[in-house]
């Protein structure tokens, strides 16, 4: 399919999302402008101030986005989504707006404040009638430089759930689509562009040499009263179409986490709902820690996790290998902490595999991960960011197997190191044991003999209120127990991921298949 | 002069006045007291940085005394509300200052408007000020700043400190950027207006032929003093070195110093 084709067929999710992206740029600078122009006219006249709160701005433009959605989210009234993603905005296109009101202002000619203040204009006329007036192009300026910025920034926004073009270009990113990356860059850059040329449109006129040449000349009144109607219906077209995403309100509302088997999991539950009569509204691909964050504050009713990530990463226990234990003593602590439910087993574990290729471990005759050990001096080892750093990861795993490489193993990214297995860059790997690139890559899993990874089993979490207020959700995830092998899992993912097909379609034969 | 009492007719009074900007050595103005008198045309004269545009500025409060008192109609400008007293100040500069924005017509109802007037009064008002400062209403009224000439500008310039009709008017070097013929022009037209309106002016200016020819008395100012406060005629007469070195420059080859000086005051009056 090219790119053109994907956009023709998704023009309705695409102009959704452009909704979206166009709202947040819209509110977060509808926002800088009331708090930045006002902050720029008090520099103007506090002079004292203008250095340090100039030099605290500058500073915060320098802040990379997501490191300050990093700092974002855990504030109090912040957390994830839209909020988020308009506090980060609106810090951005602040320097902009400040900076500019400030150049503008002083940019006045001496001479005509002079007169304004001999003719014995108070500061507040000053203001409204000659500085505001006369600083106007110069303020548009920067705040056509903030919007262009933001547009930009907005994209990133996707990444802590508010939504926006960025949906696309991440999730094209993480499998691979050069479609998707296109069809959320793409539309990106024209509202960039659009918004450059209408706020440049709009600066020309408030130009005072302009508006002379103007006042002379009538006839274009029509033509740019035509223009400024289209500009107001398509922003109110995509304002109104980001609404009504929103506005029908769902009986319950499924998250997901930012990865493929997790969409596929969330989109399992949200269908079987559905099949129940339920009205679902899906807020998936939710990253970090953003999906519990999202569950616990009620803006989902449930998403699928897995027990070794609850244990360690929400509740900070060290790790523990007994599934049963651990599965227990997370829903326990769920019930009490957060007011959740977590579910029944899925029938499957997304935990660490240490992979080597198929052919090293035929040849060596390696089954488990102590048979590679007297191995591992010869081999290099590529490790994901993840493995590398994680309490579960790396460093006790080396320890727990007595392992030592020939150098200090390549820290990469994640989908890049099975690759590098696969072509004879690295030699071991450390994958998700439910990846569909282990088949396709026809890699070998080595047995955990010494059990020192934790169990991830994979559950769904629900809000015991929302289970409480519909009792087929309690039934649907009962009926889920057990129902996903880690070879489905496998096969499931690679559909998505390997085939590029759409996770609800990928779903929706499972079901068929399964007979539910 | 400086010790003679404030007589009821001054409109203006410098009582040792005394400014310093901050972080400048010596004052600007420096012990000066003066008497401005009602109708008079007061031309303050002098080289660039003695002090005169300082000593204008006093006067509306956009500067107030480091020392000493300056007297508006007796009060002590800093009891002056000073939005107040500017309005009822008019304030014309070398630049012009009109508001790029504003059309002429609004530029000369800027202080009517700020006071209030009904529009239809504020209409006629205009009118009538831009014909007496000789640009016809029905050409002008609608063209912006950048639109005129100079000479045009500055005519605007006046009709807007005029505007509301001000007792007091404050000229800086309101025809200094001009050229020699545009500013001959404006120069016989302001003293021709001074006649008909009677209004007290303070004229800053470093040209001793303008100084001549509109003033009712010349203030000659030098390192932020007034040495020399006389008519036209007592200026031309003065020993005092200052004048003497002002009235050379007048001095073509071979022409009688008491000649030119009737001229000018029959031109002034």
């Amino acid at each position: 399919m090219n790119p053109f084709d994907f956009m023709l067929r998704n023009w309705r999710e695409i102009l959704s999302l452009t909704g979206e992206h166009l709202a947040l740029v819209a509110v977060s600078t509808a926002i800088a402008l009331t708090v930045g122009i006002p902050t720029g006219l008090l520099l103007t006249r506090r002079a004292s101030l203008k250095r340090p709160v100039l030099a605290v701005a500058n500073v915060l433009q320098t802040v990379p986005s997501l490191a300050l959605f990093g700092f974002l989210i855990p504030l109090p009234f912040v957390g994830i989504g839209a909020r988020a993603a308009i506090i980060a905005l609106v810090l951005y296109a602040l320097l902009p707006v400040i900076r500019n009101t400030v150049t503008g202002v002083e940019g006045v000619e001496r001479s005509v404040r002079e007169a304004a203040v001999a003719m014995g204009m108070t500061d507040a006329q000053i203001l409204r009638q000659v500085e505001l007036p006369l600083a106007a192009p110069v303020i548009l300026a920067g705040v056509r430089v903030a919007t262009v910025i933001s547009v930009g920034v907005a994209t990133i926004a996707a990444a802590i759930g508010a939504g926006g073009l960025g949906t696309y270009i991440f999730r094209g990113l993480r499998q691979y689509d050069n479609n998707l990356i296109l069809a959320g860059a793409v539309p990106a850059a024209l509202l960039a562009l659009a918004a450059d040329a209408g706020i440049g449109l709009l600066e020309s006129r408030l130009d005072v040499r302009r508006r002379i040449a103007r006042s002379r000349r009538k006839g274009s009144a029509l033509l740019r009263r035509v223009v400024w109607a289209a500009v107001a219906l398509v922003v109110v077209a995509c304002g109104a179409l980001a609404l009504r995403s929103r506005a029908g309100r769902a009986d319950v509302v499924v998250g997901s986490k930012d990865f493929t088997e997790s969409v596929i999991l969330a989109e399992m539950l949200a269908q079987s709902l559905e099949a129940r009569g339920l009205r679902v509204e899906r807020r998936y691909e939710l990253g970090g820690n953003l999906a519990h964050d999202s569950l616990v504050a009620g803006q989902i009713d449930a998403y699928p996790e897995y027990t070794g990530t609850s244990l360690m990463a929400i509740l900070k226990h060290p790790p523990s290998t007994d599934a049963r234990a651990v599965y227990e003593q997370v829903k326990r602590e769920y019930a009490e902490r957060f007011d959740v439910e977590v579910g029944p087993p899925l029938g499957f574990e997304d935990t660490f595999a240490i992979l080597v290729r198929g052919d090293d471990a035929r040849r060596l005759n390696l089954k488990t991960i102590s048979d590679a050990t007297r191995f591992a001096p010869k081999w290099r080892a590529g490790f994901g960011q993840d493995f590398m750093s994680r309490k579960d990861g790396y460093e006790g795993f080396a320890r727990a197997y007595d392992l030592q490489f020939a150098e200090r193993p390549r820290e990469m990214d994640l989908s890049l190191s099975y690759r590098a297995l696969a072509s004879g860059g690295v030699d071991i790997i450390a994958g998700n044991s439910t990846d569909g690139m282990i088949a396709t890559l026809k890699l070998v899993q080595l047995e955990d003999d010494r059990h020192y990874f934790p169990p991830y089993e994979a559950v769904f979490l629900a809000r015991r209120d929302t289970l409480a207020r519909l009792p087929q959700m309690r039934e649907v995830i009962q009926k889920l127990a057990g129902a996903v092998s880690t070879d489905e899992m496998r096969r499931l993912n690679f559909e998505v991921d390997g085939n590029k097909r759409p996770a609800a379609d990928v779903v929706r034969e499972w079901r068929q298949s399964k007979g539910l | 002069m400086s010790s003679a009492p404030s007589d009821s007719s001054a409109v203006v009074s410098f009582r040792r006045v005394t400014y310093a900007a901050p972080g400048m050595p010596a004052p600007i103005i420096d012990d000066l007291s003066l008497e401005i008198r009602r109708g008079e045309t007061l031309v303050l004269l002098g080289e660039s940085g003695c002090g005169k545009t300082t000593t204008l500025r006093l006067i509306n409060r956009l500067l107030v005394p480091t020392a000493g008192e300056v007297l508006v109609e007796g009060k002590d400008t800093r009891e002056w509300d000073a939005v107040g007293l500017r309005r009822r100040t008019g304030y014309v500069i070398q630049e012009a200052g009109l508001f790029p924005h504003f059309t002429v017509e609004r530029n000369v109802a800027l202080v009517p408007t700020l006071e209030g007037w009904d529009e239809e009064r504020v209409r006629v008002r205009v009118q009538e000020l831009l014909r007496l400062v000789g640009l016809e209403p029905e050409r002008f009224a609608a063209r912006f700043p950048a639109e005129l000439s100079g000479g045009q500008r500055q005519r605007v310039g006046v009709a807007r400190a005029l505007a509301a009709d001000p007792p007091l008017l404050l000229m800086d070097e309101p025809f200094g950027a001009l050229d020699p013929l545009t500013r001959a022009a404006l120069q016989r037209e302001f003293a021709a207006l001074q006649k008909r309106l009677g209004k007290t002016t303070v004229f800053v200016t470093h040209d001793v032929r303008e100084a001549l020819m509109l003033g009712t008395r010349v203030a000659l100012m030098s390192a932020g003093r007034i040495v020399l406060l006389d008519t036209p005629g007592g200026f031309l007469d003065s020993d005092e070195p200052h004048a003497r070195a002002y009235r050379d420059t007048l001095l073509p080859p071979g022409e009688s110093l008491s000649g030119f000086a009737t001229e000018t005051q029959r031109h002034g009056e």
